[in-house]
């Protein structure tokens, strides 16, 4: 039997990983992640691999999904609804917004099942989990990549000039990332505890989509509302896109709070991501 | 200077079980639960989580270089034990201090994805076991050399055999060069030959100063691999030193179990175990046995619910932990197996003649609600038995060792 262990002699030697029960809120951790850069590389890189492994149109999914949408809202908004659209032809206004969007789209809904779908991972080998969420949303990127080329084929057709604005389009970007990133965080550490967020992410996206100015002109909002209307983050971002590429709208107090409110839901989905790590491996 | 590598120090992890709390709840209920609270709490109701302790109190340190098994019976804590050394899961109390680079084998090609091909498989599986890219690189040759697949290294491992799929998935882990390597039962995999070699590799590890943290049910490879062992019961730490003498004690402690085992019912549980004798023909309990004789298994079992799929098994083990039978009652296909109403049953399970081999055998039964874990109910080696030579054929001969089983087979000879 051996209970009591001898006090320790050592006064130098730190070990390299303590244990300890976990209470409250945790530090993030980032130099862990830096650690398992490559492993977030790979993850993401499978992805990719992946999707377009046994698809027969392989990345063109990529380019015909926002262009098959385009030309849905051509017709319905820009048709037979004849929504305003700022002066700029409905196809590339509707275009625009569209990229960014279904970045972020595609990019939640992969996400929020993250972490349930590498539950194989999760419950056998040690990373930081952060990784998960964050690997999911990357490969977006690459579709956003295919279709932008789209993108510029268009600003070239319908002769939309570059400005100094378009060199600003990397900010929104990223901004479109955060706010994936942000919600899925939430919504993937949330899905491990209530399965029933995978049924909620569907519908949550489509509203999302409709509380976003993609098919119509956030001009249409009346201007008393326009700082509440930026409570939605994707509409700065889409706002913003086609601010740098088109144009046409503002960068305004509604941007602002949208870049405000993506910091909130990150930090607070970072927080509540690493409040609930722990639990992972228990619950999944 | 300190030459430890792990210190434990009164390592404690609770789970809670039962009730909705143990996750997978919707998010639904979550809400009314929500709402429903502050009703409950001034009704004075109180949420009784019914908790236990996977982990009880474990201290225990080992030294730099050092190959330490650690045994125990299922539900002993063994698995929690090493998901908390490698970091899956935090404990509830306690610490524990790491000195070095830790690499956890829990199960081989943790991350594989069959959709790609071998060679991917092992960028990405080494790195998701904590290998860098560099050291991948360096040791690819030998890990493709290990596995005996390049040929098919730019096949998807989709296509690839069961038996090609683990050596590779291996192959990978073996290559992987912590200062401190924690492995579950990994090496009951491949065939007969790759098991060799894996075992072989692990005492390389352990000879090269590394330390290895063994988890096994096969006492056999733990005296091979290791020197030290921990003995852990209902998550505490029972013993600790050199490993044949706390396999000695693994073995006296089960012995233990006798040939009567009846268990008081507990509430929410769908079916349960009530009794287990073991008895003679005529129902005389017995503690041990002629092997030339049948005997009988009596179990009595409480019924409330029976999901669908549901079947009640034995299992066998010798005094080596190795598992010797494994019956079920749904192999006989009739109306009481499928749909079993609420009440009281009993079954007896006969044990023929000549079958094991002169020695100790323990008896598992179990009921299993396939998707119902909580639903099961396992009494681990409940009761057991002395079997005793009757005058084998092989003790006729002088022959001690015995194999597993003594059943007599037909040997048709005759002259040419």
């Amino acid at each position: 039997m051996k209970k009591n262990i001898a006090p320790s002699t050592r006064t130098t030697n730190e070990p390299l990983i303590t244990i300890k029960p976990q209470h409250g809120w945790v530090s993030l951790e980032l130099n862990d992640l830096w650690r398992y850069r490559e492993l977030l590389f790979l993850l993401t890189w499978r992805d990719i691999k992946v999707r377009y492994a046994q698809t027969v149109l392989g990345a063109s999914w990529a380019v015909l999904q926002p262009l098959l949408t385009m030309i849905i809202f051509s017709v319905i908004f820009g048709q037979l609804a004849n929504l305003p659209s700022d002066g700029i032809p409905y196809p590339i206004f509707t275009f625009t917004a569209l990229l960014p969007w279904q970045l972020f789209a595609f990019s939640l809904t992969n996400s929020s099942q993250s972490l349930v779908g590498s539950q194989n991972l999760v419950s056998k080998v040690y990373f930081p989990r952060l990784i998960i969420p964050i690997a999911s949303v990357l490969p977006s990127l690459v579709d956003f990549a295919i279709s932008f080329l789209v993108l510029l084929g268009m600003l070239a057709y319908y002769h939309i000039p570059f400005t100094v604005r378009s060199l600003t389009l990397p900010l929104f970007l990223l901004l479109a990332i955060m706010s994936a990133l942000a919600a899925g965080l939430w919504l993937s550490a949330l899905n491990v505890k209530y399965r029933d967020i995978r049924y909620v992410v569907p519908f949550m996206t489509l509203f999302w989509q409709y509380a976003t100015p993609v098919a119509y002109s956030a001009s249409l909002i009346p201007e008393e509302w326009r700082l509440l209307y930026g409570l939605n983050p994707m509409t700065g971002v889409v706002e913003g896109f086609r601010w740098a590429l088109l144009g046409s709208g503002r960068v305004d107090g509604m941007v602002w709070v949208s870049i405000a409110i993506i910091v909130v839901i990150l930090i607070s989905g970072l927080a509540y991501f690493k409040r609930m790590e722990a639990a992972f491996a228990d619950v999944i | 200077m300190s030459d430890i590598a792990i210190r434990v120090e009164n390592l404690g992890k609770q789970y809670h079980i039962g009730g909705k709390r143990a996750g997978q709840r919707t998010f639904r209920e979550a809400l009314l639960d929500t709402f429903a609270s502050p009703i409950r709490w001034m009704r004075g109701e109180r949420k009784a989580f019914e908790t236990f302790w996977a982990l009880d109190d474990v201290s225990f340190e080992i030294k730099q270089g050092e190959a330490v098994g650690i045994i125990g019976r299922n539900g002993a804590g063994k698995s929690t034990l090493l998901k908390i050394l490698s970091r899956i899961t935090k404990p509830t109390r306690g610490r524990v201090e790491l000195y070095g680079r830790v690499a956890s084998l829990l199960e081989v090609g943790t991350g594989f994805h069959s959709e790609l091909s071998g060679r991917d498989n092992i960028y990405l599986n080494g790195a998701i076991l904590g290998m860098s890219r560099r050291e991948i690189n360096q040791k690819f040759d030998e890990i493709v050399d290990f596995s005996g697949v390049e040929r098919f290294l730019d096949t998807p491992v989709k296509h690839y055999s069961s038996g090609m799929y683990v050596r590779l998935a291996f192959a990978v882990a073996a290559h992987l060069e912590p200062e401190i390597l924690v492995v579950d039962e990994v090496l009951a995999v491949g065939d007969a030959e790759f098991q060799k070699k894996s075992l072989g590799k692990m005492n390389d590890a352990a000879q090269k100063g590394r330390t290895v943290l063994f988890v096994s049910h096969n006492m056999g490879s733990i005296l091979q691999l290791t020197n030290q062992c921990i003995l852990l019961d209902r998550g505490r730490v029972i013993s600790h030193g050199n490993s044949s003498d706390v396999i000695h004690e693994y073995g006296e402690t089960s012995k233990k179990s006798g040939n009567f085992a009846s268990y008081a019912i507990e509430e929410n549980k769908h079916a349960q175990i009530t009794e287990i004798t073991v008895t003679s023909l005529d129902h005389k309990r017995i503690e041990s046995h002629p092997h030339t004789e049948p005997f009988l298994i009596n179990l009595k079992y409480q019924v409330e619910k029976w999901p669908i799929g549901s079947y009640i098994c034995l299992d066998v083990f010798n005094e080596t932990d190795v598992r010797i039978l494994w019956s079920a009652d749904v192999a006989k296909f009739n109306e009481l197996t499928q749909k079993r109403t609420a009440g009281e049953y009993e079954a007896r399970i006969r044990i023929p003649e000549n079958v094991l081999a002169p020695g100790h055998y323990y008896f598992t039964i179990a009921i299993y609600a396939p998707g119902h874990s909580t639903l099961t109910d396992v009494k681990d080696k409940a009761v057991s038995v002395e079997i005793i030579d009757n005058g084998t054929f092989l003790s006729h001969l002088g022959i001690k060792h015995h194999a597993a089983t003594v059943i007599a087979l037909d040997w048709n000879s005759k002259k040419l």
